[in-house]
């Protein structure tokens, strides 16, 4: 893989998939106001709570991972929301004010 | 998603095609359409208005919630001939978000001095294009005035389906042009989309006009194109 393919959470979870591992992948499904990180974009995170991507700039990614270790588990898709209006905006909220909806599944 | 949806979805990307993936938000089933496949209906509508503006987002259809993501390869311009417009081209393309490469045989204009920081290939198109193919996400300006430099990459260019083909010339040189490009095999359908002269009508005089005027012809070609069609 070129350093630009390693880069790339898409071809990262497909890689990881292949070695075997377990796999989930968070996709930003909407955005309101000033949002890091455009719809569409991806992070992708194994059993072990490695990662690739993002999903938010660095703001939210944690939190995303720690569910997306439950996804893996039930194997059941979830649908994430950040925000500064949201009470985990404190815990994990995006620092440019803006609000994210990501939703994560596990890769079959 | 499943591992062949995404494998599906991968191979689409490394060979720079384009992709919009289908996710019905309820069930969680994934489908991944590629552009050319014929999708009809509502949905299909959906598809080919992402496919034209590369921009994700949530679509209700007969009640259900789908999620569309779009995958475009990223657009770049390839220059035949480093000539005084391919400077002034090189400077504004990456300002659009293009990235931009010159090809051009003769090493006497394709210099690092004249290109500063500029991909710059000095070989034949035949040679280049063969390593580095050109594909629909590809817009094609030649400018030599050379048919020897600018006629293999036309053609090659509009037997691939690059979403612009420009070439710079008179009326008359152009006229010349289209009678070598039907004897290399090209239909006329084909040749008709070639942009000569080159450049969307702005009265462009100097050579960094006509690289604007270029630019803006290519910009319009790629916000407009339409490679779906609903079936």
């Amino acid at each position: 893989m070129t350093v630009s393919e390693i880069l790339d959470p898409l071809l990262t979870a497909e890689s990881w998939k292949h070695a075997g591992r377990d796999v989930a992948i968070a996709t930003v499904i909407e955005t309101w106001g000033s949002a890091p990180r455009p719809t569409g974009s991806h992070l992708v995170i194994d059993g072990e709570g490695n990662f690739e991507g993002s999903v938010s700039g660095g703001c939210v990614e944690g939190a995303v991972i720690t569910e997306a270790l439950e996804v893996i588990e039930s194997g059941s898709p979830k649908m994430l929301e950040f925000g500064v209006a949201d009470e985990t905006a404190w815990r994990v909220g995006l620092s440019c004010g803006g609000r994210i909806r990501v939703y994560v599944e596990r890769l079959g | 998603m499943q591992l062949e949806a995404l494998t599906k979805l991968n191979a689409a990307r490394r060979s720079r095609r384009a992709a919009v993936v289908v996710t019905d938000l309820a069930s969680d089933a994934v489908t991944v359409i590629l552009e050319g496949d014929a999708a009809s209906g509502p949905l299909g509508e959906e598809i080919a208005k992402a496919f034209r503006s590369g921009k994700a987002g949530t679509v209700e259809i007969e009640g259900q919630s789908l999620f569309l993501n779009v995958h475009l390869p990223p657009p770049r311009i390839v220059v035949i001939g480093a000539v005084h417009i391919s400077q002034a081209l090189a400077r504004l393309a990456p300002v659009a978000g293009y990235d931009l490469t010159i090809i051009d045989p003769r090493t006497a204009f394709a210099t690092e001095e004249r290109f500063e920081g500029v991909e710059l290939i000095a070989d034949w198109p035949e040679d280049v294009l063969k390593v580095r193919p050109l594909d629909a996400y590809t817009a094609l300006a030649a400018v030599t005035h050379d048919p020897k430099i600018d006629d293999f990459a036309l053609s090659e260019a509009l037997r691939v389906g690059c979403f612009y083909v420009g070439a710079l010339g008179s009326r008359k040189t152009h006229a010349k042009r289209v009678e070598r490009l039907k004897e290399m095999g090209r239909t006329e359908n084909e040749i008709g989309r070639i942009a000569a002269p080159i450049g969307l009508d702005i009265g462009a005089a100097s050579p960094a006009e006509i690289a604007l005027a270029t630019l803006a012809q290519i910009v319009q070609a790629f916000r407009r194109r339409d490679l779906v069609t609903a079936g």
